[in-house]
């Protein structure tokens, strides 16, 4: 069964916007799942209408077989969201809007006292669960968005950009969390402008540009179509200028540093040792750019007008 | 359990529980709001009107002015609490967004009306009672109809929190919920006897006061304690009813369609 599936997704606003135009998507059961886009392509619009926060103007949505038009409450029983937007009441406590919001779903008030426990632990906020929210820290503030779509244990969560302005340490930690929720049988949907989160969490990747599904794919075939990949090499000397290496593309960087591009048929040992023949003694060596971002940069460059 | 394993009405009756219990909690957390105002606003209502100036009134109606006063002091202050407490708290949620915690449950959007106005209802009759208590230390309360005080005060609590809910839906930002209250429900609770007899105003004005419900609904509350009334009781609990049936079923209809609320 499809945890999600979409059919000919149409929305027009007031406004005469046109945010999706006919999109198509499926998301199975079980799945780790990356929407990725440009800011406007139609992301949180398709989100909005999946938690029925916005209205479509045409199109079929269902969730775990809960067609949206025609049971509406069941379908929306099925789904936790994360939103973008801190929408919490900033003057109630954490415990408080965790436990009112299981109570939304029909959670009784004693079963969602456990699980408000259970989860500000595991999302490490128990101890500020009497503090009013409007005085936790931003990362603390998107930990308790969590929280709260987890209180009625959905078998579909979706993250609309969930560690925008997260600190790094507690972004691995809130990714070890979902990976977990995930490996216990929860449907991810995960949104978000850090593609190493995608690469790194999502197994299946769809990318939306202009109300569009223009590629979606398992993450390991689109990666694999990458053909070339850009290293950045940290050089002991200085150079004056790129050393100029047959079938290599080089470019100095600065100059201590070289930029080089190096296809699939092509080993990084070739390219040591071409270096390595002419004296010069590499130091370190990084991707440019993760290989995600570099696939979602070429197929967005090269959308149709 | 699962969500998806309870029933639609478990669903709903917790659910509506919840949004009660959370309004109630406002309610109590924000007390100098939401219960002292009104207190003290009847407090020198008495003082003014009733001991001041009211002892040049002598009666009213028949009946010791201070003694009329009094009915029409608590309706008004359930019907501005009850209003206020519904346009307020649904606006806040819409202009701080949480109300995305309700639209996206699977609680049917009439679960959401009734519990706001639940919300309204129950402000309407903390605040009524605090007045009542204050009214006590200034005159003496009959009571002629129990039954009657108890079933006006609540639809009159249900037709403006209903109000207030539309009004709630409807604005934009937060002059708009200050618009109605300043400039309809003020003059209609002040034309609409609590202070004095329409019986005062010459037959033309008294036909005009006969189109402003809050007439008819002061009345039918006051009937409950001094059994006398300007106006028709039965016809004051139509035009109630019938107000709580259309007030509702147009907030119903403003939320499916997503008016002020969905994109």
């Amino acid at each position: 069964m499809q945890a999600l599936s979409v059919r000919g997704l149409t929305k027009t606003y007031k406004n005469g916007v046109q945010a999706l135009k006919g999109l198509d998507l499926d998301v199975a059961q079980g799945d780790f799942f990356a929407m990725l886009g440009p800011n406007g392509a139609g992301k949180t619009t398709l989100i909005g209408i999946v938690t029925s926060l916005v209205t479509k103007s045409a199109g079929q949505v269902s969730v775990f077989g809960h067609d949206l038009d025609t049971d509406l409450e069941r379908a929306k029983a099925c789904i936790g969201v994360v939103p973008q937007e801190f929408n919490f009441n900033m003057f109630e406590s954490p415990e408080t809007i965790v436990v009112n919001q299981a109570g939304f779903y029909g959670v009784e008030r004693a079963v969602a006292r456990e699980r408000a426990e259970k989860y500000l632990k595991q999302l490490s906020l128990w101890d500020k669960r009497k503090v009013m929210a409007r005085s936790l820290s931003g990362g603390m503030k998107r930990r308790l968005m969590i929280a709260r779509a987890l209180m009625h244990e959905p078998r579909l969560l979706i993250l609309d950009e969930p560690t925008a302005g997260v600190d790094i340490e507690i972004r691995r930690s809130m990714w070890e969390f979902l990976r977990e929720i995930n490996e216990q049988g929860t449907t991810i949907i995960l949104t978000t402008h850090y593609l190493e989160e995608a690469e790194n969490l999502c197994r299946n990747i769809a990318i939306i540009d202009g109300g569009r599904i223009i590629e979606n794919n398992s993450m390991s075939t689109l990666l694999r179509r990458l053909q070339t990949e850009s290293f950045l090499l940290t050089l002991r000397d200085a150079q004056a200028q790129a050393p100029v290496i047959e079938g290599y593309g080089i470019k100095l960087i600065d100059d201590h540093t070289i930029e080089v591009e190096i296809s699939k048929d092509q080993g990084l040992n070739d390219i040591f040792a071409a270096l390595s023949g002419r004296g010069i003694e590499v130091l370190s060596l990084r991707n440019k750019v993760n290989r995600l971002e570099e696939m979602f940069m070429r197929l967005v460059e090269n959308r149709q007008p | 359990m699962s969500t998806e394993a309870l029933s639609a009405n478990s669903i709903r009756m917790t659910g509506l529980r919840t949004i009660v219990i959370r309004e109630y909690g406002r309610i109590v957390r924000i007390w100098a709001q939401t219960l002292v105002p009104s207190a003290v606003t009847a407090t020198l209502y008495f003082v003014i009107f009733g001991s001041l100036i009211g002892r040049r009134i002598g009666d009213m109606g028949g009946f010791d002015y201070r003694a009329y006063l009094a009915p029409g002091l608590i309706m008004m202050s359930v019907i501005t609490n009850s209003y206020g407490n519904v346009v307020s708290s649904f606006f806040g949620a819409k202009f701080g967004k949480h109300i995305e915690e309700l639209l996206v449950s699977p609680l049917p959007n009439w679960i959401i009306v009734v519990g706001y106005v639940c919300g309204g209802l129950i402000r309407g009759m903390l605040v009524g009672l605090v007045v009542t208590i204050v009214a006590l230390l200034f005159t003496h309360l009959h009571v002629h109809h129990v039954g009657i005080i108890l079933a006006a005060v609540f639809l009159t609590s249900a037709v403006f929190a209903l109000a207030g809910f539309i009004n709630a839906v409807y604005a934009k930002n937060f002059d708009q919920i200050n618009w109605i209250p300043a400039f309809v429900l003020t003059p209609l609770t002040y034309f609409g006897g609590v202070f004095y007899s329409v019986s005062l105003l010459p037959d033309w004005a008294q036909h005009i006061s006969m189109a402003n419900p809050i007439l008819h609904m002061v009345n039918a509350f006051r009937y409950g304690f001094l059994g006398t009334s300007d106006v028709s009781v039965t016809r004051a609990f139509i035009i109630m009813g019938a107000c709580v049936v259309v007030l509702f079923f147009w907030a119903l209809q403003l939320l499916n369609r997503g008016t002020g609320t969905r994109d």
